[in-house]
């Protein structure tokens, strides 16, 4: 280890991948778009943020191989690591005003993008500065382990938390505006863009004494309600699901219009994802052609409750009619497509779904069935769902019809997860052939998943075609597939709570930070990668597969030692 | 025997195989409609057949790519549309220099090499990049993980393509080396299709010598065969799936110039097709087999070029071209279902499947 080579190596080559990393998110354009969101109004903005974060990760890493113990020599190595990938992005400040043509090429390599990273500086100045804040920033990490583990953890995700509630300013302003006494506390907290300087203060000192209080105690509470009698348990567990259910339910008229959409969307990809996750998560199907179930329900209610003259057999008949044919008729798609696949396994599966999907999504938009499906341009006049004379037109009425769906659907697939059904989807998700030798239909078995899961879509595509009143076959592609699978990864495959976290994450956040929206698809990828490389059981994992996956884990390292 | 095949029929095979017949009639009463009508001349049938060569030669050599990886991985590169998008992708900004020097209407011939050049190196490195990120860390992991960090490698590559570069059509500069066409009575030919062809052809032939005769190839050939065993033998198992990587990648990047060639313009999206094609002509001709791969993709071509004129015209469907992808992926489905081996293809054993 006194090797002066192998001790600067790991330095310099995180450095040099942190360096290439940050320079890379500088050229995709995220800093130039994040730098218009402030988190703390006038101090610093989410795109600095960004390369902070970018500095500190690289020093992480630079050090995350070795042994807790805090050491001089990591805190060494670590800024080493962190002042090399400054000196990446210096240089890319170089080139950009040096060479203001290379936009020709990068087109995010504008002039905004030099002006940011500037810090209104002048350019020898700035560099000088983005090195030494590259070095502290990078030694961060290091620096950290020389705190005991609790106070440790607290800054760290107090610094998140800060992050966070900045980035969220909008949504929690008109929260908190909504009632009288709060009001005051919203103007404390926030400025017109981001935090106060003072709010930023106040949240970080509240999480780290909320954080220190639950190192110390929390554990004291959980033992405590671990203790109580059975009854009082259920009661407590009662109290919160009830409040849970009161603020869900009193959602819309707190959030008002805009975040009201955000939720319906939410509500729709939750619907979809417990969907997919019967077929992915717990059957462990590989489902790319999911869209097909979606537009199926969608163009069922679509032509049932449409009063367009256009289409062959426009039904002008109420959504309440159209709902349960749709459902129904997703379901039996999802039994006619599953029958040809049943012999088909694992990435050939994925393979033969996606091109069902596409099959399906071509035939709407070709000009063939046009009398049927209205081509290219759409199938338009889809009534909104009326209950008595009351249009539910607006998100704010959707809502509840979202979340009544998805509370069903979810119960639902709660209830067949420990059912008989469900064990044997998950015996087959681990080793179809010894499932089959265990006695399990697999033919029947692998059917009801297809069905189950296509009904759900059916109902997402349903209500989703009275929300937008038009159907266009093109919003029908893969990345909608690909969409309710990152979320139901990203949540945990075969986690009933893990799908509604991974929609939260994926859809609802992209919605709130609308200048993240750019780069959602590329940050998808990214994630699904990353997941798999580190955390491949999810957020909020399921029991069963989370050991199915340490399995591996151990295999791996027992075939590394070996 | 066949009061025994009776016994073990079910339902659902009943449902696949008339959902079969289904196919085949559509298809066979289609063609005898169109030809009955002879809307189309010779002439016509012989452009369709000779673009769906072209295109389906192309097709072939992106497919190479996937059947490698699979034969050595046994499993489905999905980034590997990416990797054929990102060589013509990049060398279109050298192209776009060479152009503004002047150097393509001076020298085409330099340009259109030095464009291939560029592209298969770029993809090389593309391909090989993605490996060691996305693919190495995971190589023991359940089938699953490493198809879904291959979808994910997909969308990033795709979309930082798009970002990076910036949404609009990136539009070759016009190079008019292969303008010309030889005419053989009412048949042409153009130089651009002759090229496309023997260009693919080459490569191929040069894959097929490579695999069969070098020690790398060799090394390849028994990785895919047995890893365990050939890592026990000295073959440096890493290097060899990195070289296939490779491999796949030079040839992804190659297709990608020949389908600029013929189609002139890029976007970070025009991957997702040709993959999709290219990944079906591997299943049409067994995947893991390298001929296979070169016959499913001519096959594929033809079929996508001909099907919509010659299957559904003569049964009155309105714009039946609008469905030639749709005609690609069904053949898709009928050959999993109905020979998961593929035409040429082994029987695929569960450690294989």
């Amino acid at each position: 280890m006194n090797q002066p080579k192998s001790f600067w190596n790991p330095a310099l080559k995180l450095g040099i991948i942190g360096g290439i990393a940050v320079v890379f998110i500088a050229l995709l354009g995220m800093i130039e778009a994040f730098a218009t969101r402030d988190i703390i109004a006038d101090v610093i903005d989410m795109g600095r943020v960004l390369v902070f974060i970018s500095f500190f990760m690289t020093g992480h890493f630079a050090i995350a191989r070795k042994s807790g113990a805090a050491s001089i020599e990591n805190v060494l190595q670590a800024g080493v690591a962190g002042l090399v990938s400054a000196a990446f992005l210096a240089a890319l400040m170089w080139l950009l005003s040096a060479m203001p043509t290379m936009r020709a090429v990068f087109v995010n390599a504008t002039p905004v993008l030099l002006k940011t990273l500037l810090f209104g500086l002048d350019i020898t100045i700035a560099s000088i500065g983005l090195l030494a804040l590259g070095a502290a920033v990078g030694a961060l990490p290091a620096g950290l382990r020389f705190l005991p583990e609790s106070p440790r953890r607290a800054l760290i995700r107090a610094s998140t938390w800060v992050i966070l509630v900045g980035l969220l300013q909008e949504l929690l302003v008109v929260t908190f505006k909504t009632t009288e006494s709060l009001q005051g506390l919203a103007t404390l907290l926030f400025a017109k863009t981001g935090l106060s300087i003072a709010g930023a203060v106040i949240v970080f000192v509240l999480i780290v004494a909320f954080e220190l209080w639950r190192d110390r105690y929390g554990k004291t509470v959980r033992v405590r309600y671990d203790h109580l009698p059975t009854i009082q348990r259920r009661a407590t567990n009662g109290v919160i699901l009830l409040s849970l259910l009161a603020i869900l339910l009193a959602l819309p008229s707190i959030l008002g219009l805009f975040f009201s959409e955000v939720l319906v969307q939410v509500g729709l990809y939750v619907l979809m994802g417990l969907g997919l996750n019967i077929v992915v998560g717990f059957a462990g199907l590989l489902d790319l052609g999911y869209v097909a179930f979606f537009a199926i329900g969608a163009y069922t209610v679509g032509i049932l409750t449409s009063t367009s003259t256009e289409i062959a057999f426009a039904g002008g008949l109420p959504f309440w009619v159209g709902l349960p044919i749709a459902i129904a008729i997703a379901a039996f798609a999802g039994l006619v497509l599953g029958v040809p696949v049943l012999k088909v396994r694992g990435d050939y599966l994925a393979i033969v779904t996606l091109g069902f999907g596409e099959i399906i999504r071509l035939l709407a938009l070709s000009d063939f069935l046009k009398p049927y499906f209205a081509g290219a341009r759409g199938l338009e006049l889809i009534p909104k769902p009326f209950i008595g004379s009351f249009e539910l037109d607006g998100p704010q009425q959707l809502y509840y019809v979202l979340l009544v769906g998805c509370v069903i659907v979810a119960f639902i697939s709660l209830r067949l997860k420990t059912s008989r059904v469900g064990r044997a989807w998950m015996a087959m998700r681990e080793d179809e052939d010894v499932a089959q030798a265990m006695g399990i239909n697999l033919v029947a078995t692998k059917l009801l998943a297809f069905a189950m899961g296509a009904s759900f879509a059916g109902i997402g595509g349903a209500i989703n075609a009275s929300k937008l009143a038009i159907i266009y076959p093109h919003s029908m592609n893969l990345l909608v597939s690909i969409n309710v699978l990152a979320l139901i990864i990203i949540g945990g495959m075969g986690s009933i709570p893990g799908v509604i976290v991974g929609a939260l994450v994926l859809v609802g956040l992209p919605e709130l930070l609308r200048e993240f929206a750019d780069f959602r698809l590329l940050v998808y990828g990214a994630v699904l990668v990353l997941m798999m490389l580190v955390r491949p059981e999810g957020l909020l994992p399921e029991a069963r597969r989370a050991l199915e996956l340490e399995e591996f884990k151990e295999e791996e390292k027992a075939t590394s030692a070996a | 025997m066949l009061a025994k095949k009776l016994k073990h029929l079910e339902l659902t095979d009943v449902f696949i195989y008339l959902l079969g017949l289904a196919i085949v009639a559509v298809v066979i009463i289609g063609s005898i409609a169109t030809l009955i009508q002879a809307k189309y001349a010779l002439r016509a049938w012989f452009d369709l057949v000779l673009f769906g060569v072209t295109l389906g030669s192309i097709y072939a050599l992106i497919a190479l790519g996937y059947t490698l990886v699979y034969g050595i991985l046994r499993m489905i590169n999905f980034a590997h549309s990416e990797v054929f998008m990102s060589g013509p992708y990049i060398a279109y900004f050298v192209a776009d220099a060479m152009s503004k020097a002047g150097l393509v209407e001076q020298n085409p011939l330099l340009t259109v090499i030095i464009i291939f050049i560029v592209a298969m190196l770029s993809s090389t490195l593309i391909a090989i990049l993605v490996e060691r990120v996305a693919y190495r860390p995971l190589r023991h992991a359940p089938r699953l993980v490493p198809l879904i960090t291959a979808i994910g490698a997909s969308f990033f590559l795709q979309y930082t393509f798009f970002r990076l570069f910036g949404p609009n059509l990136k539009v070759y500069p016009a190079i008019n080396l292969f303008d010309a066409s030889i005419a053989f009575g009412d048949f042409k030919i153009t130089y651009l299709q002759i090229f496309v062809i023997t260009a693919a052809g080459l490569l191929m032939l040069a894959l097929h010598q490579f695999v069969q005769r070098t020690k790398i190839g060799k090394a390849m050939r028994a990785v895919s065969e047995d890893r365990e065993t050939a890592a026990l033998m000295g073959i440096n198992v890493d290097n060899t799936i990195v070289m296939t990587f490779a491999l796949g990648g030079a040839l992804a990047g190659a297709a990608g110039v020949l389908y600029i060639l013929v189609f002139n313009q890029v976007t970070a999206f025009i991957g997702f097709v040709p993959g999709i094609k290219a990944f079906t002509a591997d299943v049409l001709g067994g995947i893991g087999n390298i001929p296979g791969a070169m016959l499913g993709g001519l096959f594929l071509g033809v079929i996508e070029s001909l099907g919509p004129t010659l299957f559904l015209d003569g049964l009155g469907i309105a714009a039946p071209y609008q469905l030639k992808d749709a005609i690609a992926f069904t053949m898709l489905v009928l050959v999993l279902i109905f020979r998961p081996a593929g035409i040429l293809g082994e029987r695929l054993t569960e450690k294989k499947a």
